[in-house]
């Protein structure tokens, strides 16, 4: 792939989201370029990421921890383990930038995460930014807005 | 059917030498009385004063089950009020934080009041004469809280009038927050943007007590630190270390490091962990940090400055603080099962912006609802909350390094492991439940 196509870009977000659904959490880090980070800001309209606080924001090594964490024997906090599931609105691209290998898209959504009897739902709009390497898609920077994101939230376990 | 209330031969037969009744972690009885005895009697933390730089700026925030309102007044003075407009009893103030202008004015029938609390009109004041309304508790104004106190930035307010003067109840212990401030070449800190905020299906003293449990990191966090050592581990040669895994690796330290880093014993329930060394000690240095510092207080002052490097410090009933990372998490109880836990950073005036990157990092890493430190804490909490419901054993064991003679002591140092400061929690907690009921 040299210039994804809108299609092929919708079509990524919407991967993504049924990976982490279906728990191929290897997988769905392998979609991350290797610079990328994933920010879960703490602010409304937050621009900072690294001088405020935010709910996360780690490069591709912590989410590897986070993935290899999932996999423990001692992993006590998903004993018994959490699901989740996602309904996206249609992703739309707010820019694409050939020349620059970027790509930019948003998606609102709703994000359920349960775990035996406790189901809890988030809503919140999803920006990825997306690049060509090695000649696939690779996210360089997911960025997820909950809409309440300076609630008082329990434990969020999985991926939104 | 009232169970401990006016009952404080009750109350003290939840506490052997060591061991502790569940009642106090699950009876929503018991609850309401610590809220009106041990947080009334207490010096809780309200907010910094950086939240509120300029006249007429406010803070809304709760002390206990409390609603305050921290404001500024003209003369740059710090009041804390209850938040209650004395007529009808609205919110006076309903933002988070926010601006009133030049006094405070209720939306519901605009009575206004001075910052100081005082009652300045209403309109149509007319109907209001010959009715004693100079008699009445609304001609009083808002009413202040026991009393307030700025330590250094830090703003505490005792809710009862009556009760420890605020050096008295700190005693030593203002050293930590000394050394935080201290750690800025100005010597000042600012808040940091909003603070985290997680909610605990768990009582407030079992967050609080974990805070000086040194027995647990290796076990409960072996999930998430542990891992982040193994992926570490197949880094290519010559990485180098990034400063999350700075950050995460010491959690997984053995007994022995946190048996000799010690803890430091004060009174009023405040202790805390990290006297010789602490899981902070081996951060890399900040470039041009040290400079600063030494400019600021010259060498030696500045190295003493940095070389304290105490872990956590718990200020009884409900504050903790990081002093060689500027974090402090208040655990704020909303009933028996349930604690809110706010985790505020602070910058260093004047220091290098690489050290409130790590502090937010540490923060984001270990105190957010999405951190994989905090999931594993709060698990085992939550455990134990449900745990503590079975009647097959309704007490929960603090003997761990257990001596008679250490209720008269104070301001020691011990072993890292012992669970004295625990100990020293619930007799702090005793203590203000007895001068509250008289006993």
């Amino acid at each position: 792939m040299s210039t994804p196509t809108n299609q092929e870009l919708i079509d990524f977000v919407y991967r993504e989201a049924r990976l982490i659904d279906q728990q191929r959490f290897d997988e769905w880090l392998g979609l991350f370029a290797e610079d990328a980070r994933y920010w879960m800001p703490l602010e409304w309209e937050q621009t900072d990421p690294t001088l405020v606080g935010s709910l996360l924001y780690e490069d591709k090594m912590l989410l590897g921890i986070r993935v290899e964490r999932l996999k423990g024997r001692r992993t006590y906090s998903q004993k018994p383990k959490s699901r989740c599931h996602h309904v996206l609105q249609a992703p739309q691209i707010e820019s694409r930038d050939e020349a620059a290998n970027c790509y930019v898209l948003w998606t609102p959504q709703h994000y359920v995460e349960t775990r035996v009897d406790e189901q809890t739902l988030y809503a919140s709009w999803a920006t990825h930014t997306l690049a060509i390497e090695d000649g696939a898609l690779k996210i360089k920077l997911k960025r997820v807005d909950l809409v309440n994101c300076d609630a008082a939230f329990g434990n969020i376990q999985l991926f939104m | 059917m009232s169970k401990y209330r006016g009952d404080f031969p009750a109350i003290r037969a939840l506490m052997r030498d060591g061991e502790i009744h569940r009642d106090l972690y699950i009876d929503q009885e018991l609850f309401q009385l610590e809220m009106e005895y041990v947080f009334g009697a207490s010096w809780v933390y309200v907010g910094h004063e950086s939240q509120i730089p300029n006249p007429g700026d406010y803070y809304t925030t709760t002390v206990g089950l409390q609603p305050v309102v921290m404001v500024r007044d003209a003369d740059g003075a710090i009041h804390v009020h209850y938040n209650r407009c004395p007529h009808k009893g609205t919110k006076i103030a309903n933002e988070i934080c926010g601006n009133a202008g030049k006094f405070f004015r209720c939306p519901y029938h605009a009575w206004v009041f001075r910052f100081d609390g005082k009652f300045l009109g209403m309109p149509l004041r007319g109907g209001y004469e010959d009715v004693g309304f100079e008699r009445s508790e609304a001609a009083l104004g808002l009413t202040p809280v026991g009393g307030s106190h700025n330590y250094r930035g830090f703003v505490f307010a005792r809710l009862s009038p009556l009760g420890p003067g605020f050096e008295e109840f700190f005693g030593e212990s203002l050293s930590s927050i000394d050394n935080m401030v201290d750690r800025s070449p100005a010597g000042r800190l600012e808040v940091a943007g909003p603070p985290l905020r997680y909610m605990h299906n768990c009582n407030w003293k079992m967050l609080v007590e974990n805070q000086t449990d040194t027995c647990h990191p290796m076990v409960a966090h072996e999930s998430s630190a542990g891992t982040a050592i193994e992926v570490w581990k197949r880094a290519p040669e010559g990485t180098p270390k990034p400063m999350a895994v700075e950050i995460f690796a010491p959690f997984m330290s053995p007994y022995e490091f946190f048996e000799k880093m010690g803890i430091r014993i004060w009174e009023n329930g405040h202790a805390h962990t990290g006297v010789a060394a602490s899981i902070h000690s081996n951060y890399s240095a900040i470039p041009g940090y040290f400079e600063k510092m030494a400019a600021a207080y010259g060498e030696t002052r500045a190295r003493a400055i940095l070389d304290e490097n105490r872990h956590n410090t718990v200020y009884f009933p409900n504050t903790m603080i990081k002093g060689p990372i500027q974090l402090l998490r208040l655990f704020k109880p909303i009933s028996a099962g349930k604690t809110l836990v706010e985790s505020w950073t602070y910058r260093l005036v004047d220091a290098p912006d690489l050290l409130l990157e790590r502090t937010q990092m540490y923060n984001r890493l270990i105190n957010a609802p999405t951190s994989v430190v905090g999931h594993d804490d709060c698990e085992v909490y939550e455990r134990a909350q449900e745990g503590l419901h079975t009647d097959g054993n309704p007490w929960v064991n603090l003997q761990r390094l257990y001596r008679e003679e250490e209720a008269e002591e104070r301001n020691v140092v011990t072993n890292g492991t012992n669970e004295w400061p625990m100990r020293n929690q619930f007799r702090a907690w005793l203590k203000f439940m007895a001068v509250g009921m008289g006993a």
